[in-house]
């Protein structure tokens, strides 16, 4: 008989602040996410809103307020991040999708099998004996997302995913994004590009200043958002 | 000019001749300073990976000891290692002053402050690239050190060279641990420096040869992998 597990959902922050040597980045972030939620964090450049993300995630530690996953007294495992810029270890690509699960202690032949998986759903299967370091931006940025998938998240949090890349590798995130969103993962997005928070987000947090303005709905906010930082920068937006 | 041309020529048959006794001490060479190369990158390698990637107590100072003992005079760790080992020494009673094995200690002790530190500059450099991400993955300190230490692989590969440089061709270190006995613990340097003040220079200049194409014949292959590397792994 296995025990429930105990949910990881909702996320609640509350009153968070990150403020390193009295330099104040964030202040009073109040927010909470539900499972199977689909979120873009937007605002200008500067506005905390990467920073944000790795508090989230527990790369950096909260200088004040709390982080509260579900009824967990502490941060689950079941999270990964994808970075900006793929960062990919010299070996080949089916090694850098297992070494996640091989830092989390799963055995060699089942990692490499869920990596092969992983690789699969991201469609690229077929570069898994080539050394990641060689690939292009975009498949090494999709190499960096199956190996986010292999550890089967159930929240996925991304700091501008496909900032540096082309078309078609963008298309190709986004359709890994929607796919992984539709099984049930939760993730948590921050963007610059307003037509793929538009495509992909249910909801958007803006943040400005340091700050969480609103926390609306996407097709609320696109149509007329609650704070007027946030109407001032979507009038900006170039066409 | 005369005698300069005579002992080259008298070194190049040596070397054409193969003769035993040279390629002895050229032998004992390699092996005394193959095993201290390994001895050292044990100690080395995951100490300058750790403190590249933890802040513990001390680490500060042991970074600042082993960057300024990189520059260690051979004859120093000579003399430490002989006090060690000597019969009235802590380590005496492992008779091993005066062998081989005495040898590749002091060497090993005289490398091992260079490949620590130039391991944790390299792996800290990869360490500011790759912190965010292997944390992200949930990887310890400890798992961080190893996976640094194998991506950084083809870096370290030729600081484990540049080590081997440092000890083939020190002489200070083994000539006092060694005693420089014919046929025991006569290598390449301590040769040169008795047949020089012997006034054999055909046999000194012989092995200064061998010695001077070995340490270039590293430098190339440490190039070659470095470039090799670039290519394939980037």
């Amino acid at each position: 008989m296995n025990a429930m597990p105990t949910p990881m959902f909702p996320l609640h922050v509350r009153g968070l602040g990150f403020a390193p040597a009295g330099n104040e980045i964030l202040t009073d972030i109040n927010l909470t996410l539900e499972t199977g939620s689909f979120t873009a964090v937007l605002g200008p450049n500067g506005a905390g809103k990467s920073v944000l993300m790795r508090l989230l995630h527990g790369l950096l530690a909260p200088t004040s307020g709390t982080i509260q996953w579900g009824e967990l007294e502490t941060r689950p495992q079941q999270q990964a991040m994808l970075f900006q810029r793929p960062i990919m270890l010299r070996r080949s690509v089916i090694g850098n999708v297992a070494y996640g699960l091989h830092v989390q202690g799963v055995a060699l032949s089942d990692a490499n099998r869920r990596a092969q998986q992983a690789l699969e759903r991201v469609g690229l299967a077929h570069l898994a004996e080539r050394p990641a370091r060689v690939l292009s931006g975009g498949e090494q940025q999709r190499v960096a997302l199956a190996r986010a998938v292999a550890l089967e998240p159930r929240i996925l949090f991304l700091d501008e995913p496909t900032a540096s890349l082309d078309p078609a590798a963008t298309r190709a995130i986004e359709t890994s994004l929607a796919d992984l969103h539709q099984q049930g993962t939760t993730i948590v997005m921050v963007t610059h590009h307003m037509g793929q928070a538009r495509r992909l987000a249910r909801d958007i947090v803006f943040v400005h200043q340091g700050r969480i303005t609103e926390h609306t709905p996407a097709d609320e906010f696109f149509k007329q958002p609650r704070s007027t930082a946030a109407s001032q920068f979507l009038q900006e937006e170039l066409p | 000019m005369n005698t300069f041309s005579d002992s080259l020529s008298t070194a190049l048959a040596l070397l054409l001749q193969a003769d035993a006794h040279l390629y002895a001490i050229v032998g004992l060479s390699l092996r005394v300073s193959l095993l201290a190369v390994v001895i050292a990158a044990v100690f080395a390698l995951p100490l300058g990976a750790m403190l590249a990637v933890a802040r513990f107590p001390g680490s500060r100072a042991l970074t600042v000891l082993i960057n300024g003992f990189m520059g260690l005079p051979a004859v120093v760790v000579g003399l430490g290692v002989y006090l060690l080992l000597s019969r009235a020494g802590p380590l005496g009673e492992l008779g091993l002053l005066f062998t081989p094995t005495a040898m590749s200690i002091a060497q090993a002790v005289l490398v091992f402050p260079l490949i620590a530190a130039i391991t944790r500059q390299i792996i800290e450099d990869a360490w500011l690239e790759y912190t965010e991400q292997l944390q992200s993955l949930g990887a310890s300190s400890w798992q961080s050190a190893l996976t640094l230490l194998w991506d950084t692989r083809w870096s370290l590969s030729t600081v484990m060279l540049a080590g081997f440089g440092r000890a083939i061709a020190e002489v200070g270190a083994v000539m006092i641990v060694g005693g420089n006995i014919e046929g025991v613990t006569r290598v390449m340097t301590t040769a040169i420096a008795l047949e020089t003040s012997k006034g054999d220079m055909p046999l000194a200049l012989g092995l200064g040869i061998v010695l001077l194409t070995l340490v270039l014949a590293l430098n190339a292959i440490a190039h070659f992998i470095r470039s090799w590397a670039a290519r394939n792994y980037r």
